[in-house]
C-alpha cells in the first residue's frame, strides 16, 4: 500500500470518526484533537489528526515506530514547544480551551497535564523530595500538607507501604519499575486532570509492568490517562479506547474491545495480527 | 619475523608502556629533587673543623658545614692554573659554608681536599643565627651582661641557652608591640587624616569636626608614646646581654643577644635534639616571618598570599564562569555566534599569561583602580589607594585567566544531564529557571567543581601576570588583619612562585638560599596540592549526591 492511498483511507476514517462524535456528543470528553499537523522543520510529522479522548477513560496509541503516537502525546502537554523548529497547526482543546491559545500559561497547562516518560527520570534527590517537587515549584513549602501530599501521592502510585521507611533516600537507589512508579506519583502528587503515558512500561521487567498496568486501571477512577505503547496486548489489557496511528495519519479509533475483535480498516487489522509493524 | 612481532601489536604496547614510563619518571624525578634538597635543609649538619694549608703555605683553621663537593680532571684542574703533581689525577674540592659574613666577607669558600691537613668534629663549635649577617660558627668564650662576663668555659653554653631564651620572650613581646599594636595605632591615625583631608576637600570642616579629630588624634598619639615608650624599656632590657665568640681565623667578636636567633651545638647533638632542632626549624619556616631578604627565616606571608589570592579568585571566577556557561548552554540560540564565542573562549585560555598580566596591570589597575580612587578615595590622593598593584586586582586577573577552564567544564557538565530529566521538571509545571536552579545546576555542580579544580591548579602556580598586578617581594602585612575593614583587597602580597624567583634568583646570597627555594618549591607544590585535594572531596561528595542517572 503506498503512502497516498494510506492517506485516502485515513480521510475516510476521519469522517467516520467525526460523525461518531458527533454520535457520542453527549459522552464527557477531556482533550479533543482538531485537525493537528506538526512539523519538525520541513519534515511534516502528524497530518491533520482529530480525535477525542473521554473523561476517566484510559486511551491507548498504537502503532509502528515512527508512526507519530509519541509526537501526538507529547503535543498534549506542549512538550514539542522544547524542540528546535517545530510548528504545529490546529487545536487542543482541554476542557473546551485550546491549549495552544497563546494566553495559555504553558507551566500552568503542564501542571493540568501530568506525563510519565519512557525511561523512569526521577530526580537525583530523595524519594520525599522527589514527590514534593511539584508542589515546591506551586510555593508550597508547609511541611504538614507536603507530608500528606507525599504519602496520598506515593499510595496512589502503590508505593507507600515499600517506601515509607525510605522516604529519605536517594530515589536512584530504586529498581527500575520503583522508579517508573516513583515518576507516577511524582505526577499524580500535583493533582492533574489528564495523564501522559509514553510507553511507561518498556524499559521494566514483567513484574513491575504488570504492576504499573493495575495501577493504571486504578488511576483512571481518577485521571483521563493517553497511554502510548508498543506492545499491543498491554493496549488490550489496559486501555478503553485505542487509536491506531501509521506515518503520521490516524487510521482507526474505536473502544479497544472493537479495535482488536472487529477492526475495520485493513491496515489496522494487519498490524494487529502482526503483518507489518 | 619482524613482521609477524609488529602484527602481535607488542611494539605498540611497548611504545605506549614507555611513554607512560617516561612521564611517571619525570615526575618522581622532580618531585624526589626538591623533596630530598628541600626537607633535608633544617636537619642539622655537622660542623667541621679543617686543619688547612692556604696558598702561602700556612696552616688556618676552617669552621663550617660541607654543602658541596666538584671533581675536577687533572688536564682540566691544570688548565685553570692548579699545580697538580704527577701522581695526580684528580683535584677534589669541597664547598664549605664558614658563614661569619661580618667578619671575613664571605658565607661560602672552596677548599681543596689535597690542602687539608687534619679534620675533626669538635663538641664545643656553636652555631649562631643571627636575624643579620647569617650563620655564625666559633666557640664560645664567655656570656656578658653589661659588659660584664656573668660565665665562661664549661657552663656558658647552658647559661648563654637559658639567657637567649628570655631574650627572646621579650623579643616576642617586642614584635607584637611593633606590629599589631603600632600597627593598629598607625592604622588609625591614617584614617583619621584621610577623614580630616576628605572633609577639607568637601568643605565640612568645621570647628567641632575638627576638634574632635584633633581630640581622636590625640588620644592616638597618646597611645603611641606609651608604646614606644615599652618598646624602649624591652629594648633596654634585651640589649644588655652578649656573647664573646672566638671565630676560626682566632678573631674575638661580641655577639648581641637581641640578635640570635638560636643557638646550637651540631656535633654535640643526639638524634633526638636533631629531631627537635628540626622541628624546631620546620615550624619556623611555615609560620614564621623572612628574615635578611627573604633567605633565611620563615615563608609564612607567602603561604597566606597565595592561598588567599587563589581563594578570592575561585570566588570570583565560579560565579562568573558558571553564569556564562549557563547562558551559552541553556539560553542563547546555537549557531555562528555561539560557536564563535566558544572558540574564542577556548582560544582564551591558550593566550600566554603575561599578557593577562599586561592587561591586568593597563586596565584593572591604571584605568578601572585609577577611576575608583578619583570616585571614592579622592583624600588619598596622590598616594594610589585601588590604582596601584594589589590583591584584588591579582585575583581578578587570574580570574580572568581562568576563566575558561570554567566555562568549558560547566558546558560539558550541563550538556551531561539527561534531556529526561529537565522535561522531567518541565512535566510537573516548572518553568526553564526553576528547572535549571532546582535540578540542572545542582547537577552540574561536580562538573563545576572540576572546572574550578582545573582553575585552582592554573592560579596557584602562576607567576609571571602577578608580577605586574599585585606580588612584592616583601609585603610588611598581611592582606588579612584584625583593623576594620579586616580584608584589605588593596594590599600588596607575597606569593610563594614569586619567592621562589626572588630567593633563587635575585638574592644577594644565592648559594645560601639554594635550599629554601627547594623547600619553598615544595611547599608550593603541597599548597596546590592541598587545595586541589579538597575541592576534589567536594566534588565527589556532590558526585556521589547528585550520581547521574546511568545510560
Amino acid at each position: 500500500m503506498t503512502a497516498q492511498e494510506v492517506r485516502t483511507h485515513a480521510i475516510d476514517i476521519n469522517s467516520v470518526l467525526n460523525n461518531r462524535v458527533k454520535h457520542n456528543e453527549t459522552h464527557d470528553v477531556s482533550i479533543r484533537v482538531e485537525n493537528l499537523k506538526l512539523f519538525y522543520g520541513e519534515k511534516q510529522a502528524l497530518h491533520g489528526i482529530n480525535m477525542e479522548m473521554p473523561k476517566k477513560k484510559v486511551t491507548a496509541y498504537i502503532g509502528p515506530s515512527g508512526c507519530g503516537k509519541s509526537t501526538l502525546l507529547r503535543c498534549i502537554n506542549r512538550m514539542n514547544d522544547l524542540v528546535d523548529h517545530v510548528t504545529i497547526e490546529g487545536k487542543i482543546l482541554l476542557d473546551n480551551e485550546n491549549i495552544y491559545d497563546k494566553s495559555v500559561n504553558v507551566a500552568a497547562l503542564r501542571r493540568r497535564v501530568g506525563m510519565v516518560f519512557q525511561k523512569p527520570n526521577p530526580f537525583p534527590k530523595s524519594i520525599f523530595e522527589n514527590v514534593a517537587y511539584g508542589l515546591r515549584i506551586q510555593g508550597i513549602n508547609d511541611k504538614r500538607i507536603l507530608e500528606e501530599t507525599v504519602e496520598n501521592a506515593l499510595r496512589g502510585a502503590a508505593l507507600w507501604d515499600e517506601m515509607k521507611d525510605r522516604l529519605n533516600d536517594n530515589a536512584l537507589g530504586m529498581s527500575g519499575g520503583q522508579q517508573q512508579r516513583l515518576v507516577i506519583a511524582r505526577a499524580i502528587a500535583i493533582e492533574p486532570e489528564v495523564l501522559l503515558l509514553d510507553e511507561p512500561a518498556s524499559a521494566l521487567d514483567p513484574i513491575s509492568t504488570l504492576k504499573i498496568e493495575e495501577l493504571i486501571n486504578e488511576l483512571k477512577e481518577k485521571y483521563t490517562i493517553v497511554i502510548v505503547t508498543h506492545n499491543m496486548q498491554q493496549a488490550a489489557r489496559v486501555s478503553d479506547y485505542t487509536a491506531f496511528m501509521y506515518m503520521g495519519e490516524l487510521i482507526e479509533m474505536g473502544t479497544t474491545s472493537e479495535l482488536f475483535t472487529n477492526p475495520k480498516k485493513k491496515q489496522t487489522e494487519d498490524y494487529i495480527t502482526g503483518r507489518y509493524g | 619475523m619482524i613482521k609477524e612481532w609488529f602484527k602481535t601489536g607488542a611494539p605498540w604496547i611497548w611504545l605506549n608502556a614507555a611513554a607512560v614510563s617516561i612521564c611517571l619518571i619525570m615526575i618522581i624525578s622532580v618531585l624526589g629533587l626538591i623533596t630530598v634538597r628541600g626537607i633535608g635543609h633544617f636537619w642539622p649538619s655537622e660542623v667541621i673543623q679543617f686543619s688547612y694549608q692556604n696558598d702561602e703555605g700556612r696552616l688556618e683553621t676552617i669552621i663550617g658545614e660541607q654543602v658541596d663537593s666538584s671533581v675536577t680532571p687533572a688536564a682540566m684542574a691544570k688548565a685553570t692554573g692548579h699545580v697538580m703533581a704527577d701522581n695526580e689525577d684528580a683535584l677534589v674540592q669541597y664547598l664549605i659554608k664558614t658563614g661569619n659574613r661580618d667578619v671575613t666577607g664571605t658565607d661560602f669558600r672552596w677548599i681543596q681536599a689535597r690542602k687539608i691537613k687534619q679534620q675533626e668534629t669538635p663538641m664545643a663549635i656553636l652555631v649562631i643565627e643571627r636575624r643579620e649577617w647569617g650563620n655564625f660558627y666559633g666557640q664560645l668564650v664567655s656570656v656578658k651582661e653589661n659588659g660584664k662576663v656573668v660565665a665562661s668555659g664549661e657552663n656558658a653554653v647552658a647559661v648563654a641557652l637559658q639567657k637567649l631564651e628570655s631574650t627572646l620572650a621579650v623579643f616576642k613581646e617586642i614584635t607584637y608591640i611593633e606590629k599589631k599594636e603600632i600597627g593598629a595605632v598607625n592604622y588609625q591615625l591614617e584614617r583619621l587624616r584621610l577623614k580630616q583631608k576628605s572633609l577639607q576637600l568637601t568643605n565640612s570642616l568645621d570647628a567641632g569636626a575638627q576638634k574632635s579629630l584633633t581630640i581622636e588624634t590625640a588620644t592616638y598619639e597618646e597611645r603611641y608614646k606609651s608604646y614606644q615608650a615599652k618598646l624602649q624599656a624591652l629594648y633596654q632590657k634585651i640589649r644588655q646581654d652578649s656573647l664573646a665568640l672566638k671565630t676560626d681565623g682566632g678573631n674575638e667578636v661580641d655577639i648581641s643577644l637581641s640578635k640570635v636567633v638560636r643557638i646550637y651545638q651540631p656535633n654535640n647533638m643526639g638524634l633526638f635534639a636533631k629531631i627537635a632542632h628540626y622541628g624546631s626549624k620546620l615550624v619556623e619556616f611555615l609560620a614564621d616571618d623572612p628574615r635578611e631578604a627573604n633567605t633565611e627565616g620563615g615563608i609564612f606571608p607567602a603561604i597566606f598570599g597565595t592561598v588567599m589570592m587563589v581563594m578570592m579568585m575561585s570566588v570570583i571566577v565560579t560565579p562568573f564562569g558558571v553564569i556564562a556557561a549557563v547562558y551559552l548552554r541553556e539560553y542563547a540560540k546555537q549557531g555562528f555566534i555561539t560557536r564563535v564565542i566558544r572558540i574564542a573562549v577556548n582560544n582564551l585560555a591558550g593566550v600566554p599569561s603575561i599578557v593577562y598580566g599586561v592587561f591586568g596591570l593597563g586596565f584593572f589597575v591604571y584605568i578601572l583602580g585609577g577611576n575608583i580612587d578619583q570616585l571614592f578615595f579622592p583624600e588619598a590622593a596622590p598616594a594610589p589607594v585601588f590604582g596601584t598593584p594589589g590583591l584584588l586586582w591579582a585575583s581578578i586577573t587570574l580570574a580572568l585567566l581562568t576563566l575558561p577552564v570554567v566555562i568549558v567544564s560547566t558546558e560539558e557538565g550541563l550538556a551531561r544531564i539527561p534531556k529526561s530529566i529537565r522535561e522531567g521538571s518541565l512535566a510537573l509545571g516548572a518553568t526553564k529557571i526553576e528547572t535549571l536552579w532546582l535540578t540542572v545546576l545542582p547537577m552540574a555542580s561536580p562538573a563545576m567543581m572540576t572546572g574550578l579544580i582545573l582553575a585552582v591548579a592554573r592560579a596557584a602556580g602562576e607567576v609571571a601576570p602577578l608580577m605586574l598586578v599585585g606580588v612584592v617581594k616583601m609585603a610588611p602585612t598581611l592582606p588579612l588583619d584584625g583593623n576594620f575593614p579586616f580584608l584589605h583587597l588593596d594590599r600588596k602580597f607575597m606569593h610563594l612562585g614569586f619567592h621562589i624567583y626572588d630567593v633563587g634568583f635575585q638574592s644577594p646570597n644565592v648559594e645560601a638560599a639554594r635550599p629554601l627555594v627547594y623547600a619553598t618549591s615544595l611547599l608550593l607544590v603541597v599548597v596546590i596540592l592541598g587545595l586541589n585535594l579538597s575541592a576534589i572531596l567536594i566534588r565527589n561528595h556532590l558526585r556521589e549526591k547528585y550520581r547521574a542517572l546511568e545510560g
